[in-house]
Parts: structure tokens; C-alpha cells; sequence
């Protein structure tokens, strides 16, 4: 934001047509006392101006988010590796196969180091990071995260460490009661964290997300849900059958999401179907949505090997979706928080009284 | 202690921007708007983290009356913005360090030696108030002249206005002192003036309130401002939903996979 004066700008020159028009002008009130035709148009001519219609001078009322790259990265590394401490878990429970489990794990764990990382790293004064357990303030969902995220990051990472030391010395009841209380709770704490992210959004002041509240949270939890599935297959767990059907319902629950996306027609939600954040948003819709369940129904009619090349697609797809959707609604925000008109309350160009018009939004045009 | 608010009346304001600089003095707040924006006079657009008095220049087209005191002239309005000081804060209740505050005189306080520099006050403030300084890190905005106030003064806004356009004083007072200055106004036949201060909405009013001409609106006022806490329960409500399907879902994923 710091500005210097004058830098690298052009000394203004006059314009000769307008200097000659005003000798004229001068000329005319000399010899008749008044002038009677139109005067010059300055140069930048019609004025900008402040009026209800157009807010003041179309200067966007609300802030943009301050965040970096690093916090649409995180949302996609925390919703896989909740949702992948939740999947393992299950598993476990269910007596499924050892190394899905111990996958799941390494991915929950991975995620539980990652995360801290990204956050502290987006922090104007990362030295500070700790200022974030001076309290705890249910009435702030960053401050709920925190907490969740520090909880899961315990939990999942010694549930890793249990396992690995399992693996490695053989079992022993320090251990095992390490390894049960650290998936219990990653399991605890792996609910929230897969979705809170949603909440983080959706309660604020941002017109794109605070419109969407209702649904982010699941949204971003079905995001999270497909990114471990996809993940776990590209770690070779193409063959479990309760993991191709987790994919195929977050997919589906995805293209209902993306739908839903498109149908709606109000004002505020136009930054995710108009211009480039729109493209952006139908880019993941797309690739987290039909893509992999088309891919997923295809593979349960295929054959074996056939199947499990598809499952491998759907999960670049699932895992690429998951992360472009983050990026997107982050993306939306922005634009969302840089229209005046909303918060303002004032009718877009392309909404009528009576409905949605058919033109093109001037704005998105430049 | 009293609580305290300002009473900004734009019928009064000349435009001067003595309230800025001196805020900028006092605050030791960096300098900005060096540069020409094109819009009337205004060349820092919008309040942030370095500016934390704003003047605007609503400019429009000529409109006899308008801004001006005689009805014959043609002028345009100019009016100090702030922090609006909210009873139901947003960038409060979302920091996440509890480094924002509300003082005993019922300022929002960001304490600069707490603050970390999320950035989510930026996002939760429904008039666009509070911003994160690049260059420092950390969140600014108006403190209300916490300082000076302790020290029993009047923020160096209201002290340094020559119009006393900028009014400081016990809230209450103000409020009536608000009424009558709109009677009196509505009297002198300025049927536009307008009161605003967000005390319709879940904002629950202000600590800043203003009286202007024309529609609030034109000088990037929000009609219906609201706390963004008021999403909290929609948002956790589908939270839960979301984990409970994510709970279940993953359950019967793999008690139905018999092959497990």
C-alpha cells in the first residue's frame, strides 16, 4: 500500500484543441458579455458520481479476505485428512484390511502436520501463532478450529506413531492403549474437522458465502470425504468395495451440489456461475462431481482390471476436484466482497423486477 | 465510566480533513492517498488499515439545496466515516486470540501487542472497516482514541474538527442531541437529512452514528448491515449434519462391503 507521488507519471500536457476553445470562448464574453454555446468537456469527462444507484463511485464496500494460497491449501489438506482419520477408524472398527487402515492413517497424519504449517505460514506474524490458545470462543468458528484442528493434529498424528511403532517392535499395551485413545479420538475430532471450514466461511460478512451457510459445511465435508477416497486409490486400494461406494455417493452428492450451484439465480451467488471464479467453480463441480461418478458407475459394470484403471482416473479426478473446488469458492469471496452492490442492496444490471435478464453483466466484460 | 459514541454530522462537515490528519498524527498511522483516484476529492477511497478517519465527497448532478444550507445553490455532500464502534461486533466476536476488545467506554479495541494477523476481523466486519497491514501483519482500524480517552479527552477526530462536525460525548446525550439536530434540520425544510446507526439490525447500533442528506447508500452505507454471528447456528447446525452423514455413511460403506 505505500504510494509515492508522481512516480513514473508524465508531466501533464495541455490540449491544444481545448486551449484553442477556451481563447474563443474568452474572446466571445469579451465582445457579447455572454457565451451561449457549450463550454470544453475535461479530459476523464463524465464524472464518476455518488448516488444510490451506484453506491459511492462503485468503491466496494467490504474488504477482501486477506488470506494467501496457503488457506484454500488448507482447507483441501484438512478435509481429506479429517475425513481420511474418519475412514480409517471405521475401518479399523469394522475389521477391514490392515494396510487401508494403516494408510488411512499416514494420510490423516500427514494432513495433522500439514495443516498447522499452512495456517501459521498465512499468519501476518507467525511468531504469534500461539495467541490462538490464549482463549477459547465458541462464537468465533476460527477460534472453534483451532482447537479442533489441535485436537485432530494430536490425535491422528500419535495414532500414526502407535501404528508405526506397532509395525516396527511388536505390540505392547502402552501402545495399543495409544493406539485405541488416538483413533477414538481422531475419530472425534475428524468429524468437525473435515467441514468446519464451512462454518469459517459462511460466518462472515461476504455475501457469496454467508448466502451459502447452510450448505458449505456439507459441501466442503463431501469435498474432504472424495479427496481421501481418491487419495486411498491412488495409494493402490482399488479393490475395496466400501471405498468405491463412499467415492460414488460423494460424487453424487457433489453433482447435486454443483446443480444446485447453477440453478439458483440471485444476485449474490453470481460470482459463482458468471466470469472467471464461475469457470473456476463449474471446473470443480465438474471434476468432484459427474466426472468420478460416471467413472465409478462405469467401473462397477466393467471388468476387474478395467475397474480398477477407472477407480484410478476417478480419483486424479476426485482428489483435483476437491482441491480446484477450495481454490473456487475461496476465489468467489473475492469477487464476492469487491461487488458494492450487494451489501448495499441495489438491483444488478442483469436482474429485472421481474426476473433474470438475458444479458451480459457489463462488468465481466473488460 | 461512561459509555461514549460520536455523533458525525455531515450538514456541517466542509471536507477539510482535519479529522484525518489529525487521527494520522495522534495514531501514527502511515500515510496513503497520495494519489489522484478520480473520485471527487476523495483519494483514499474507503477506511483501512492506514486510514482511519475518511472523508467522503458524495459528488453528484447538480441538485439545488443539496448539501449546501441555501436552498438556491447547488453543492455536494462531504462526510466523515469511522469505525462504526458496533454493540454486536463482528470483527469481535470472530478473533480468534481475543486480541479485540470492547473497552469500558464501548469502543472496539484491537490490542496491536495480542493480534496475529489472521485476518478473519477483516472478513467478519460488515462495513469493511478493519484491514490487515501488509507491511506490519497485524489487523487496524480506529481505536476509538482509547488512549486519549483514559486520559480523559476527546479522540483527536472530534478535537481537531473546526465545524464540530465530528461531536464526542456520552452516548445517550448524543442520541438526543441527534434527535433534535434532525427536527431541527427537517424544520429548516432539509427533508433529506437521514439518521443512521444500524440500530435495526442485528448490529444492535453503533458507537459511530451519522446524520446526512440523501440516501445512506450513496455514501457506502449498508441499509441492513448485519453480524455475521447470526450464520453461526445455520453453519454448525450443517456441520453436524455433514458428520453425522459422513458418520453413517462411512459405517454402512464398509459393514456392507462383505469382501472387507
Amino acid at each position: 500500500m505505500r504510494k509515492t507521488p508522481h512516480d513514473g507519471r508524465p508531466a501533464r500536457t495541455p490540449a491544444l484543441t481545448s486551449e484553442q476553445r477556451l481563447a474563443e470562448i474568452r474572446g466571445e464574453a469579451e465582445e457579447r458579455g455572454e457565451v451561449k454555446a457549450a463550454g470544453i468537456r475535461p479530459s476523464g469527462s463524465p464524472f464518476p458520481m455518488a448516488s444510490p444507484e451506484t453506491g459511492y463511485y462503485g468503491i466496494p464496500l467490504l474488504k477482501e479476505p486477506a488470506w494467501t494460497w496457503e488457506v484454500p491449501l488448507y482447507f483441501f489438506v484438512g478435509g481429506a485428512a479429517g475425513a481420511a482419520a474418519v475412514v480409517g477408524a471405521i475401518a479399523d472398527y469394522t475389521g477391514a484390511d490392515r494396510k487401508l487402515v494403516r494408510d488411512a492413517r499416514w494420510i490423516a497424519a500427514a494432513g495433522a502436520v500439514i495443516s498447522p504449517a499452512l495456517l501459521i505460514a498465512d499468519l501476518g506474524r507467525p511468531e504469534r501463532f500461539l495467541n490462538m490458545m490464549r482463549v477459547f470462543k465458541p462464537q468465533s468458528p476460527m477460534s472453534v478450529g483451532v482447537w479442533t484442528l489441535l485436537g485432530f493434529s494430536a490425535a491422528a498424528t500419535a495414532t500414526a506413531f502407535a501404528d508405526f511403532m506397532r509395525e516396527r517392535y511388536g505390540p505392547s499395551l502402552p501402545l495399543r492403549v495409544l493406539e485405541n485413545t488416538g483413533q477414538a479420538a481422531s475419530l472425534a475430532f475428524g468429524l468437525p474437522f473435515s467441514n468446519y471450514t464451512g462454518v469459517l466461511i459462511g460466518a462472515t460478512a461476504i455475501p457469496v458465502w454467508n448466502q451459502n451457510v447452510a450448505e458449505l459445511p456439507i459441501h466442503f465435508g463431501a469435498s474432504g470425504l472424495s479427496a481421501a477416497v481418491g487419495i486411498l486409490e491412488l495409494m493402490g486400494h482399488r479393490k475395496s468395495r466400501a471405498l468405491q461406494m463412499l467415492g460414488l455417493g460423494a460424487a453424487i452428492f457433489e453433482s447435486w451440489e454443483g446443480w444446485r450451484i447453477e440453478s439458483r439465480q440471485q444476485p449474490a451467488l453470481d460470482p459463482l456461475r458468471r466470469g472467471t471464479s464461475g469457470w473456476v467453480v463449474r471446473t470443480g463441480g465438474m471434476l468432484s462431481g459427474p466426472v468420478p461418478a460416471a467413472l465409478r458407475a462405469l467401473g462397477f459394470i466393467s471388468s476387474n482390471e478395467r475397474s480398477r484403471a477407472l477407480r484410478r482416473w476417478a480419483g486424479i479426478s476426485a482428489v483435483a476436484g476437491s482441491l480446484i473446488t477450495r481454490i473456487a469458492w475461496v476465489h468467489a469471496g473475492h469477487v464476492s466482497a469487491r461487488d458494492w452492490r450487494e451489501p448495499l442492496g441495489i438491483l444488478h444490471p442483469l436482474y429485472t423486477e421481474q426476473g433474470v435478464s438475458r444479458g451480459r453483466d457489463p462488468r465481466q466484460q473488460k | 465510566m461512561s459509555r461514549t459514541a460520536f455523533l458525525t454530522d455531515s450538514t456541517l462537515c466542509i471536507g477539510c480533513k482535519a479529522c484525518e490528519v489529525a487521527c494520522k498524527e495522534w495514531n501514527g498511522v502511515g500515510e496513503d492517498g497520495l494519489e489522484w483516484s478520480g473520485f471527487s476529492y476523495d483519494n483514499t477511497g474507503a477506511l483501512g488499515h492506514s486510514t482511519w478517519r475518511h472523508v467522503k465527497f458524495v459528488e453528484h448532478a447538480p441538485e439545488p439545496g443539496f448539501g449546501g444550507n441555501a436552498p438556491e445553490l447547488n453543492s455536494w455532500a462531504f462526510s466523515s466515516d469511522v469505525c462504526k464502534h458496533c454493540e454486536n461486533a463482528g470483527c469481535l466476536e470472530a478473533c480468534p486470540t481475543g486480541a479485540i476488545v470492547r473497552t469500558e467506554f464501548g469502543g472496539v479495541y484491537v490490542q496491536p501487542d495480542i493480534c496475529n494477523g489472521c485476518a478473519y476481523c477483516v472478513i467478519a466486519c460488515p462495513f469493511g472497516v478493519v484491514q490487515r497491514n501488509p507491511d506490519d501483519g497485524r489487523a487496524f482500524k480506529c481505536t476509538f482514541c482509547y488512549d486519549r480517552q483514559k486520559a480523559g479527552l476527546v479522540p483527536a477526530c472530534a478535537k481537531a474538527c473546526p465545524t464540530e462536525s465530528i461531536k464526542f460525548g456520552e452516548i445517550e446525550s448524543l442520541r438526543v442531541k441527534a434527535q433534535n439536530r434532525m427536527e431541527e434540520l427537517h424544520q429548516r425544510g432539509m427533508k433529506d437529512a437521514t439518521f443512521y446507526d444500524a440500530s435495526n439490525t442485528s448490529v444492535g447500533g453503533t458507537h459511530a452514528m451519522f446524520i446526512m442528506r440523501g440516501d445512506p447508500r450513496s455514501y457506502n452505507l449498508p441499509p441492513k448491515p448485519e453480524v455475521p454471528t447470526i450464520y453461526l447456528k445455520r453453519g454448525w447446525t450443517s456441520s453436524a449434519i455433514g458428520a453425522a452423514l459422513l458418520l453413517g455413511g462411512t459405517l454402512l460403506a464398509f459393514l456392507a462391503d462383505g469382501e472387507r
